[in-house]
């Protein structure tokens, strides 16, 4: 398959992330969004990678997982403890603070 | 990987270290002594930066050149590394007060500054984002850290999404510049941006993202909407370091890959530079007008702030003036770190139980009842607006003067008259503070007492002699290149 497939592929996903982020209520699904993102860059290495036959993408991958995985756990925890004073992780009704 | 590499990178190798051994020591140390956890940090801070100054600057490189020590680094990680003891000196009271009081704080903060060390070392965009990461998480988890109260759990959510999104923005942005040219590393990625040969669209591409995603992390106008809730809603020592931190870490990415690798597309980047300063000083100072928690109002002034910063980036491109404005830069971030500190060590003694005692308006009588405090607080409003005589005069003198060096006289003028503007909510909280009847509970710490008049000292002291600061800076930013 041709180049642009890939990077085409990857650049709706990293769009979908990005609209997830901001038109999506529900922490946890921005949440999603946000791995969506992480992940249309990943698909994007993999695939210059392939195409330059460097190392060097698929390492980077690697690093991003193990960063993405440390993030879950700092992120979940944020929202579990959320919702167990709110009740809730809807993110328009996190509005404490105005000025 | 060799002994040599690991020798390069020392003074890091020992604060990761230490972080982790701090961690597990404080699982002995009983819940009423952790001031013990506090003491073996700053233990740890001070060896790393005794390591630090031994090493010097002279320039080295390691692990296959993805890691660059240097002056510029070596500058950096002593900002850091003084914050980083500020920051413990701020804690301590404030979590017992708070009753917050557990041992992770402090192995927290250190592993943030080992984040913001491995930042100023990056000579590679995988670092880049490792260190972007490693110092962003462990400021999600501070700003969550009183935990149970709403205000800072709504902080800490905001922040972890919108510093994940940003990260995804610089991630996306390192993937595009690798598409472009095959490279990560800044020399390879230099030599191809020389050689004309990589894809002109990625490299467009990828440069934007990236500042859109640093621009997040230093709350530059229009990504800043974050900044307001978070400072507000963190724990205050908390904020203040965050404030420091995460923006000289930012800056110091910026100003590593921008000037390193992009002067090329300075066509294209100027303008957008020029804009976002622009709206930035407008935005922050404006916005902070109306602002009567002080919290807030620091949030916005630290917005504003970020766009005088970003002024001096602005003729990056131009070879004869860009190590001059990079030196203002860095003369500023001092400048901007020891009035932010002291200021937030101000606002830390007056702060009570539930969060009162943070609107402007509760520092009536300051003045009279503490004349220390008072007068350490009206310096780094001073500071802050860059009246003469404090080091923030002199940091906004240089910014506009290689403005005005660089031909940008009217981004400069924008700086001034905002600065002018400024001076209207800063010398407020004075007015208050002397002119108003008021009987403040203050409660006072050595360690926050000692930070806060040692901030405003070195912003005075340093304000007689700053010409060799500035020589410092000057050095700093010439191993830069």
């Amino acid at each position: 398959m041709p180049l642009a497939y890939y990077i085409g592929l990857s650049a709706v996903m990293f769009i979908l992330g990005i609209m997830g982020v901001l038109l999506r209520r529900n922490a946890l699904v921005v949440f999603m969004s946000l791995e969506l993102i992480f992940n249309s860059a990943n698909l994007l290495f993999i695939t210059f990678a392939s195409y330059y036959q460097l190392l060097a993408g698929q390492i980077m991958v690697f690093f991003v997982m193990t960063v993405a995985a440390a993030e879950v756990a700092v992120g979940l925890a944020l929202m579990v403890e959320i919702f167990r004073t709110k009740n809730t992780i809807n993110i328009d009704q996190m509005s404490q603070m105005k000025g | 990987m060799t002994i040599n590499d690991l020798n390069t990178i020392l003074p890091l190798v020992v604060l990761a270290g230490w972080s982790v051994v701090v961690l597990l020591a404080d699982l002995w140390i009983p819940k009423d002594r952790k001031g013990w956890t506090a003491a073996l940090s700053a233990v740890g801070l001070v060896v790393v930066l005794g390591l630090t100054l031994a090493r010097g600057g002279t320039v080295q490189k390691a692990f296959f050149g993805t890691v660059l020590v240097d002056g510029f680094a070596l500058y950096l990680d002593i900002i850091f590394l003084v914050g980083g003891l500020a920051g413990i000196a701020l804690a301590y009271d404030y979590l017992k007060r708070m009753e917050l009081e557990r041992g992770e704080y402090y192995p927290l903060l250190l592993i943030a500054i080992s984040g913001m060390m491995l930042m100023t070392y990056a000579n590679d965009l995988i670092i880049v984002f490792l260190a972007l990461e490693l110092l962003s998480l462990p400021l999600y988890i501070m700003a969550g850290f009183a935990r149970f109260n709403l205000q800072s759990e709504e902080a800490a959510l905001k922040y972890f999404l919108l510093g994940s999104f940003a990260s995804g923005l610089v991630l996306y942005g390192v993937a595009l510049l690798f598409g472009a040219s095959g490279h990560t590393d800044l020399p390879g990625l230099v030599n191809t941006m020389r050689a004309g040969t990589g894809n002109q669209a990625l490299f467009l591409f990828g440069a934007a993202l990236l500042l859109v995603g640093f621009s997040f992390k230093t709350g530059i106008v229009p990504f800043h909407m974050w900044m307001p809730d978070v400072y507000q809603g963190a724990p205050s020592p908390a904020t203040a370091f965050m404030s420091v931190g995460a923006k000289a870490a930012g800056f110091a990415a910026l100003m590593r890959v921008f000037v390193t690798v992009f002067p090329s597309l300075s066509d294209d980047l100027t303008p957008i530079l020029w804009a976002l300063a622009a709206i930035t000083m407008v935005v922050g100072n404006v916005l902070a007008i109306s602002q009567k928690n002080i919290k807030r109002l620091l949030a916005y002034s630290s917005i504003a702030q970020s766009g005088y910063l970003l002024m001096a980036f602005v003729p990056y491109a131009n070879a004869e003036v860009s190590s001059d404005s990079i030196a203002a830069m860095l003369f500023y971030l001092l400048a901007y770190t020891l009035t932010t500190f002291g200021a937030w060590a101000v606002i830390i003694q007056m702060e009570q139980q539930e969060r009162r005692g943070l609107e402007v308006a509760d520092y009536a009588g300051l003045g009279k009842r503490h004349p220390w405090l008072g007068l350490a607080m009206t310096i780094f409003m001073l500071s802050f607006t860059g009246v003469p005589l404090t080091l923030g005069f002199w940091g906004k003198f240089y910014l506009f003067s290689t403005a005005v060096e660089g031909g940008f006289v009217g981004l400069a003028l924008i700086g001034l008259l905002t600065s002018v503007v400024s001076a209207f909510y800063y010398l407020r909280v004075v007015v208050v503070m002397y002119m108003q009847p008021g009987d403040p509970p203050v409660k006072q710490n050595r360690w926050v007492n000692l930070t806060a008049l040692l901030a405003a000292a070195v912003v005075v002291g340093l304000a007689f002699i700053p010409g060799s600061v500035l020589d410092l800076a000057l050095q700093a930013v010439l191993q830069l290149q």
